[in-house]
């Protein structure tokens, strides 16, 4: 991906977009954010987030004109957000005055001529940028522009006081200037390194007539025809009347003085000022319609408990529809748009140096949700696994990420569990069931059960294909391994004929739907769905269950379909939760997530299974296992047809551990073999015939590990046959280690060749130089 | 486990090859291309070398995991 995909790709997402409110106000002032202190109670903050971006705040909250509020979101769903009143309630109580910056002094001087709100926020802006600024007003007091507004909105002691806090800044105020002398403005600009004139002040237009040589005010600008004079502010000029607009002005010009001044563009990139338009998203489909919160005191501001009140009906306008629905995404405290920069920030993929970076773009389960519930279509799906890609490419991937889940490939792949035959006493088959690992590891009795009744149902003949389809591989991102595992799937179903293929498991099919898409394929449940399971439907159980779509069946609407009518058949009430179907989200599974990050995948299966109110059902083996693993149970569809609902033991069955799956595939692989082909098949390796007994505490932990009792049968063969083992006097037990590739396994052991008895197991990927391995 | 813990053990474990008493030593380890030393249990004669649970889970852990970040 190249800069300028990058940057197409971050502008997609919206979360950085201002909130209308912003967006809509001549200053950007941030309202969302100093209503969300408000709603906090902590009003200082507030009044810090209110006056970082508002210039004479003590004035401006008071009279300001809200162009916030007709835009409020929070119209959709009852009145919008009073602003202006928050902002009033915040100034009167906390009664604040802005301190001076300690920015440092500039050597230019400034003019501002007049003192109405333009003027006054001029010189603000101008003396927090640190320029030197004399503000030169024609009558003997500063300020009477103000007068128009009555007494109990903004009384006289409030603008004396802001006037005397400019003074207190540093501004120079020079009262009862003659400006009515020939020439004056331009002596002024020879005076000054630039000027300033506020035309809101009133009385200023007929003090200095235009033809003193101020012909039109440019408008992004605000220069005049005389050079280093800006002029804005237009008072009651403008109609109608805007004080907020006024202050626009006055800050505008003061950004093209301190641009004059300093001699650089005055017109680059100022296209982001004033009231601009945004993208920003925002969900209102469960915010409840609130009124306004009323004043007390008509005529007088908010008490606390009214602005705390009404602060709370902000809806804090944000997109995060991702975010919402992701606990990955959650998790690392983001959204799409940081995690592109953090991911394709050049330094830390080339250094590999961000272990942080590295869990970012490992962990996400590649779902696809994000993609969905996003407005602009943004998925971390390419993102993360371009970025896994890039690890792999440059020999930064993480070791411990996902080499045990290719190692399981591997074995998969392996004469252990692959296995490719046409229906027995068969030449050809016109279909091949592809059960998949998942489904193999974790119930291959089904397995057995589903290819009887195919090749019961099906004319034409029905094969058998054992392996993996390379999926963990496409998750890891080491493109070259998938590349070689789709050859050779394209390779066994060239060798069998070309048949059509039967899927199990949602992510097998779409795996040869995207890679294989010669290979005419179909998922079981349309298969099982037309059909059929039995002449006619079973009676109803009464028995409520919810459905869980895995999330490589996202978009496969006719799968989702025939797993309904499947168990609507079977006597099932089907009941949905929200993220089903198109909407639906991983079991903490998917992508490889529970390989990089248990402990998220733990929390994102807990998250899942807690969001059914009944028992679960579902149709990928690896989603069923992970969704039992808390105090939720769930059943595999197969488990429902073939063993019948009034047997409700399946969907309380046991959850294999990674040994049994092992286990359990190659018992599958030669109880096929024998059962069904008539081969002898037994693969027996010599470290598996090492009998072991151990205890469920050290099978716990040795799940936990990822350690397999192959792992252990291996370190005892070779410690057995070499005699490299450690006796441990006080114990009396052995250790002893080996290495078969990439993890050293430890085993503390005592016994004879007859029972083994295992004390502990224990791995590390760190090797010691001299180690014994294969 | 300390060091020391270690040698107060050491008496506890014997190489069965060669029938004599670990010692410790220092040991080479290498990881994604790092490598350094660490004090563990050695055979003094066939180099066999111990590394316990504690070490396992404990250092040699929080260094893969070092190692893979960086």
């Amino acid at each position: 991906m190249d800069q300028k995909e990058l940057r197409a790709l971050e502008y997609r997402c919206i979360q950085e977009e201002p909130p209308l409110c912003t967006a809509a106000c001549p200053l950007h002032i941030d309202a969302r954010g100093f209503i969300g202190k408000i709603a906090t109670e902590a009003w200082d903050e507030a009044w810090r987030i209110l006056t970082r971006n508002m210039p004479v705040p003590n004035i401006l909250a008071r009279i300001c004109d809200h162009p916030c509020e007709p835009v409020c979101k929070r119209r959709e769903a009852g009145d919008s957000i009073a602003v202006s009143e928050l902002e009033k309630a915040c100034v009167s109580r906390t009664n604040r005055k802005v301190k001076a910056p300690s920015v440092p002094k500039r050597k230019d001087h400034i003019a501002v001529v007049g003192t109405g709100l333009s003027s006054l926020v001029a010189a603000w802006d101008l003396l927090f940028g640190g320029h030197q600024v004399t503000i030169l007003e024609a009558h003997d007091r500063p300020g009477d522009a103000f007068l128009i507004f009555p007494e109990h909105l903004l009384a006289r002691s409030v603008i004396e006081e802001e006037i005397a806090v400019i003074q207190a800044m540093g501004g120079e105020l020079q009262t009862n200037v003659l400006m009515t002398k020939k020439r004056w403005l331009e002596k002024l600009a020879e005076d000054f390194d630039a000027v300033y004139v506020g035309l809101d002040d009133g009385t200023i237009p007929d003090i200095i007539p235009l033809s003193q040589g101020m012909v039109g005010v440019e408008p992004i600008t605000l220069a005049t025809g005389i050079k280093g004079v800006f002029a804005g502010g237009l008072g009651k000029m403008r109609k109608p009347f805007s004080a907020i607009h006024d202050a626009a002005d006055g800050r505008k010009g003061a950004t093209s003085i301190d641009r004059f001044v300093q001699n650089v563009s005055l017109t680059a990139a100022r296209e982001n000022e004033g009231p601009c338009e945004t993208r920003l998203y925002t969900n209102i489909e469960n915010i409840v319609a609130e009124p306004v919160v009323p004043k007390a005191d008509v005529e007088g501001r908010y008490t606390d408990e009214e602005a705390i009140k009404e602060a709370r009906r902000c809806i804090q306008c944000e997109c995060m529809e991702c975010v919402k629905n992701c606990l990955y995404l959650e998790r690392f405290r983001g959204y799409p748009k940081r995690y592109i920069r953090e991911i394709y920030n050049n330094e830390a993929i080339l250094m590999g140096s961000h272990g942080q970076t590295n869990r970012l773009i490992n962990s996400c389960s590649l779902c696809g949700l994000c993609g969905v519930v996003c407005p602009n279509d943004i998925s971390m799906v390419d993102i993360c696994l371009e970025g896994r890609r890039k690890l792999v490419e440059r020999g930064k991937m993480p070791p411990s990420a996902h080499d045990f889940a290719l190692e399981d490939m591997s074995f998969n792949n392996s004469e252990r569990f692959a296995l490719t035959r046409h229906e027995p006493s068969m030449e050809k088959s016109q279909f091949f069931f592809f059960p998949g690992c998942q489904l193999s590891g974790s119930s291959p009795e089904q397995v057995e059960r589903v290819y009887e009744y195919l090749r019961q149902r099906l004319s034409g003949g029905v094969g058998l294909m054992l392996r993996c389809c390379s999926a963990p591989a496409f998750w890891a991102g080491r493109e070259e391994l998938f590349r070689d595992g789709i050859e050779e799937l394209r390779e066994e179903w060239k060798n069998a004929s070309r048949p059509r293929m039967i899927f199990a498991c949602p992510t097998c099919y779409k795996v040869y739907k995207e890679h294989l898409p010669e290979v005419e394929i179909i998922s079981l449940w349309e298969l099982l769905d037309e059909i059929g399971l039995s002449s006619s439907p079973y009676p109803s159980k009464h028995i409520t269950i919810t459905i869980h779509d895995p999330c490589t069946s996202r978009s496969e609407q006719g799968m989702q379909e025939s797993v309904r009518r499947l168990l609507r058949h079977l006597g099932y009430t089907v009941e949905e939760v929200f993220l089903s179907g198109l909407k639906t989200e991983c079991c903490g599974y998917g992508g490889l997530m529970s390989a990089a990050n248990q402990p998220l995948a733990r929390e994102v299966a807990k998250k899942r299974a807690d969001e059914a109110t009944s028992d679960w059902v579902t149709y990928c083996a690896m989603c069923r296992d992970t969704l039992s693993k808390g105090d939720k149970h769930a059943a595999h569809i197969l488990d429902l047809i073939f063993e019948g609902s009034e047997n409700r033991s399946a969907v309380g069955r046991k959850v294999p551990g990674y040994s049994d799956r092992h286990e359990n595939r190659a018992r599958l692989k030669e109880r096929m073999l024998a059962k069904v082909f008539g081969e002898e098949g037994k693969l027996v390796e010599q470290f598996e015939q090492i009998l072991l007994s151990i205890s469920s505490e050290v099978r716990e932990r040795m799940e936990e590990r990822r350690i397999l009792v192959e792992d252990v049968q291996r370190v005892i063969y070779h410690a057995e046959r070499t005699g490299e083992r450690i006796y441990n006097k006080k114990t009396g037990h052995w250790v002893a280690s080996f290495r078969p590739r990439t993890v050293t396994f430890w085993v503390e052991y005592t016994g004879t060749p007859q029972a083994y008895t295992l004390y502990n197991s224990y791995c590390h990927r760190m090797e010691i130089m001299g180690e014994s391995s294969k | 486990m300390t060091v020391r813990d270690q040698q107060k053990e050491k008496n506890e474990w014997t190489c069965t090859r060669c029938g004599i008493d670990l010692e410790l030593a220092k040991v080479q380890i290498t990881y994604v291309g790092c490598g350094f030393t660490i004090d563990a249990l050695r055979c003094p004669q066939c180099h066999l070398v111990l590394v316990t649970e504690d070490m396992a889970v404990g250092k040699l852990a929080e260094a893969e995991r070092v190692l893979e970040d960086k």
